[in-house]
């Protein structure tokens, strides 16, 4: 008996010792000095969410970008920290006159992370891949691509057009000929969204890129995009550790580009924002992703490095003209007058925020410096209001208490403001809270049940049809489903002129026209999303697109 | 005894069919979904519409469930919607995690609860039984959350003894051969990955745990008071038996039923405890899938098979609890 108590003992302590070993060993790894940035190591950056997969076409947000980005490349791709447009794969393009006919000239001597060359050949099998797609799964999961393209060669998903994609040509190695049937204004600065992203045909083929099956409700992706997704980034797949929410990225030795410093970068889904923030401060991850603003000025204060992102996006509020008090300009304008946007961006946006007077920002071609601005003016907001006979009006104002947006990352403080403002000018305001994914967007976006909402976006790639064309180019229950023919026109117009100076010339007349005439929606601010990072990481470039190429990062030891 | 035991696995099978179809539509009637979750601010009515058609949700519900059932019983619960992942195999990668969780709690639980609660009745009325009794009373009254939150403020951010999320040191290379860490740094000796596991289990564990602990102390100490009054302990008294004996096996031996039922139940209520530990810790289990399946992606067919599942947990451990009363007491036995 003496003996089996002793041996519990042992194995109690033994187990003790172990868990207070380990705990040690951790905290001496901690406690390594700091030195100067050096080449090697790890990065390891916090993820919220899981990537759906890394197949670039088959995804849409930015948890699945994050890793796609590091190991695949654009034809076009982003200055570093800006969105403005620069050679990738591509080192130049041109288009004729009628921007139907797209010449890229390819950088020569790429590899494929399986050893393959990049080549115009690669180039056309990926358009070609696209356009030729199968299956309604397949088609379904392609958003970007049918947002560019419009179709494929074969529609099956429904909600497919008529594609825009006529042929790819290989004219020699290194020059690729893209024919369209027609112009778009999003070209060229689609060609440098991730989901375009060139891959290696090889592993394509291989992998069974393409099969895209359906169980039940659900889509199951192919081992290209789950386990084998090559193409020809600073850094290679290492695999998705499922059981340890890990994504690990190996160092591309072969990259063309800037070589990646660290060795690896692990991406840790780690979904729930405090816990982000305290892995961060114990040094467990270098690196997290929006933090709340509230936040910022004491992660600055503790030596983090909270980077501002050049603000790429915008917030709104949405004015639902199916009330027929609302389809008359002047309450719009009345609303427009009553908030006071300077105050809001002061006491409630992130740092770096500023009021907005436009949908779309100030680096983006066609934005107008002189459309009507709407100053903070409750007196003539109650004016405008008694001229147009709708003093003592009631709004229903929807907007999610429960998400975080870039460009909105505290919505429940943002309607306080706002609705404040409203009520000052007499306009009695029924606060409609709902779960973004519970209520908010069926009733919103879909139903158009609201009267006010808010509501925003961050730009894919600049051009003013991804802003200003996607509110209002066409019918919106978010914005009453209005026929506003003149508005639907005017911007369609607008992204099919193909001369730079055309375009923008139209663009700036669109934006002002949306300011004094039609004013569907009230722009309220452009805020950065910040990116922060432990003080040892060095060489991050920010982006305003949220497309952060880690090959630059360095972490010293 | 076999009797029993096929009434009751009936009854888990029409329990289950009851529960399957609640859920299924319960899940559908519910605002938003995976359409607006896949779609994010770019759900267009065109998009919506093809997504929705193309997840099967555009047909009557009857005919989504009786297309669902078919599945179920060739053992195909579907893919998640996220991540394209057979629903099985998120489930299984996930499971061991709870399990090895809620089995650290259990252990705490049972381990301390057992001993405390016994101590506490002997010593009614001492020192140790009224600080037991304050102590249970915190570990019940204060939230989950709220005590994993502390924990992890006080242990990971103030002192750094413990990490502050997550299984494993990220980074940290392991074999994984059942799904259980510590365990399987032993079976591959790893033991640094093992200790590692250890680790990052003892804060989710202690929050795990505080509830079943205070509660079992609780039932042991109320449980033991109660059969040191029978007679029949007084009689192993006058006969002279040794104290081990009249402890082993009249007092705990009877006391241990009620404790028992108890344990059972805490078992089930460690599942959804583990809802709460797990989001705190970012654990990776059940807890988490369901947290995350319901709140950012309403990713059905995940969901559907891990209430289903819980359910069968629950349902099952009850099972045992019951015959577990044959092994302790004979005259159920006889019954």
């Amino acid at each position: 008996m003496q003996a089996r108590r002793l041996k519990t003992a042992v194995a109690i302590a033994a187990v003790a010792a172990l868990a207070v070993g380990a705990a040690g060993c951790a905290e001496s790894e901690r406690d390594g000095g700091s030195g100067e940035a050096k080449t090697g190591g790890t990065f390891i950056f916090a993820g919220a969410g899981d990537p759906k997969n890394f197949d670039p076409i088959f995804n849409d947000d930015g948890e699945s970008f994050r890793p796609v980005r590091q190991m695949f490349d654009t034809l076009v791709s982003h200055k570093p920290g800006t969105a403005e447009l620069q050679g990738g794969l591509a080192e130049s393009w041109e288009h004729d006159p009628d921007g139907k006919v797209w010449t890229f000239k390819l950088r020569q001597g790429v590899k494929f992370h399986d050893g393959t060359p990049f080549n115009a050949a690669a180039v056309c099998f990926n358009f070609d891949r696209w356009y030729n797609m199968k299956g309604a799964a397949a088609q379904s999961q392609m958003i970007y691509y049918m947002d560019t393209f419009g179709g494929f060669a074969k529609n099956e998903a429904e909600g497919a057009g008529e594609s825009i994609y006529n042929k790819c040509e290989a004219k020699d190695d290194g020059t690729a000929v893209l024919t369209l049937n027609k112009y778009k204004g999003a070209f060229p600065g689609a060609f440098a969204l991730t989901s375009l992203s060139i891959a290696s045909p090889e592993a394509l083929k291989k992998y069974d890129a393409n099969t895209v099956t359906q169980s039940g409700d659900s889509f199951s992706y192919s081992a290209f995009a789950n386990e084998h997704p090559v193409g020809t980034g600073p850094f290679t797949f290492g695999g998705w550790d499922k059981a340890k929410n890990e994504i690990t990225l190996n160092r591309n030795p072969d990259y063309f580009g800037e070589k990646a410093k660290v060795d690896k970068m692990i991406i840790k889904i780690i979904k729930d924002e405090s816990t982000r923030k305290q892995e961060l401060r114990a040094g467990t991850v270098q690196g997290i992703d929006f933090p709340a603003p509230a936040d910022r000025k004491a992660l600055e204060g503790e030596g983090f490095q909270v980077i501002n992102r050049p603000a790429f996006n915008i917030l709104y509020l949405g004015i639902n003209q199916k009330n027929p008090k609302l389809k008359d300009l002047r309450v719009r304008q009345a609303i427009a007058y009553a908030l006071n946007r300077q105050q809001l961006v002061q006491t409630k946006g992130p740092g770096g925020a500023k009021v907005a007077d436009e949908f779309m920002p100030d680096t983006v071609l066609g934005y107008a410096p002189d459309v009507q601005k709407y100053e903070y003016n409750p007196e003539k907001a109650k004016q405008l209001l008694k001229e147009a006979g709708a003093e003592g009006l009631t709004l229903n104002f929807y907007y999610p208490p429960d998400v975080s947006r870039p460009y909105m990352p505290n919505p429940q403080e943002i309607f306080t403001v706002l609705a404040n403002d409203l009520q000052a000018v007499g306009i009695k305001v029924n606060g409609t809270p709902r779960p973004w994914n519970g209520g908010f967007k069926d009733d919103v976006q879909q139903f158009g049940k609201h009267d006010l909402h808010i509501l925003g976006w961050t730009g894919d790639y600049n051009d003013p049809g991804n802003f200003v064309g996607t509110f209002f180019g066409r019918g919106k229950a978010e914005f009453g489903d209005q026929a506003m023919t003149e508005m639907f026109d005017a911007i369609a117009k607008a992204d099919a002129t193909v001369d730079d100076a055309g375009k923008k010339a139209a663009w700036e007349q669109v934006n002002k026209d949306i300011a004094a005439k039609w004013l569907p929606a009230v722009p309220v601010w452009h805020a950065p999303p910040a990116i922060v990072v432990t003080k040892d990481v060095k060489g991050l470039v920010a982006s305003p697109l949220t497309d952060e190429r880690f090959n630059t990062v360095s972490v010293s030891k | 005894m076999l009797r029993v035991i096929v009434r009751r696995l009936l009854q888990l099978v029409v329990t289950l069919i009851a529960l399957s179809a609640l859920i299924f539509i319960w899940l559908r009637n519910l605002p938003g979904g995976p359409v607006e979750a896949l779609l994010g601010e770019r759900a267009t009515p065109e998009r919506r519409a093809l997504l929705t058609k193309a997840l099967g949700y555009d047909q009557p519900i009857l005919v989504q469930y009786g297309k669902f059932m078919q599945r179920v019983l060739t053992g195909d619960f579907g893919n998640s919607i996220r991540t394209g992942d057979p629903v099985t195999e998120v489930i299984s990668r996930a499971f061991p995690a709870t399990i090895e969780l809620a089995v650290a709690a259990m252990i705490i639980a049972v381990g301390l609860g057992v001993p405390l609660g016994y101590l506490a009745a002997r010593w009614r009325g001492r020192s140790l039984d009224n600080l037991t009794i304050a102590g249970t009373l915190l570990g019940i009254s204060i939230p989950i959350f709220f005590l994993g939150y502390l924990l992890k403020d006080v242990f990971t951010q103030n002192i750094h003894w413990f990490p502050p999320s997550g299984r494993l040191t990220t980074g940290l290379d392991n074999t994984s051969v059942t799904g259980f860490f510590v365990l399987d740094g032993l079976l591959t000796r790893e033991f640094d990955a093992s200790a590692d596991a250890l680790w990052h289990l003892i804060l989710p564990a202690i929050t795990l745990a505080t509830i079943p602990l205070a509660v079992i102390v609780r039932i042991t100490r109320a449980s033991v008071l109660d059969v040191l009054n029978e007679d029949y302990v007084r009689t192993a008294e006058a006969k002279g038996l040794r104290h081990r004996t009249i402890r082993g096996r009249h007092i705990l031996r009877n006391a241990l039923l009620p404790v028992v039922t108890t344990i059972g139940l805490q078992t089930g209520a460690l599942l959804s405890g583990a809802v709460l530990t797990e989001k705190v810790y970012n654990w990776g289990g059940l807890g988490t899938l369901i947290t995350d399946s319901i709140s950012g992606g309403r990713d059905y067919p995940v969901l559907q098979a891990i209430i289903l599942l819980a359910a069968l947990v629950f349902v099952v451990v009850n099972l045992l609890v019951d015959l577990s009363y044959a092994f302790i007491d004979p005259r159920v036995r006889v019954r």
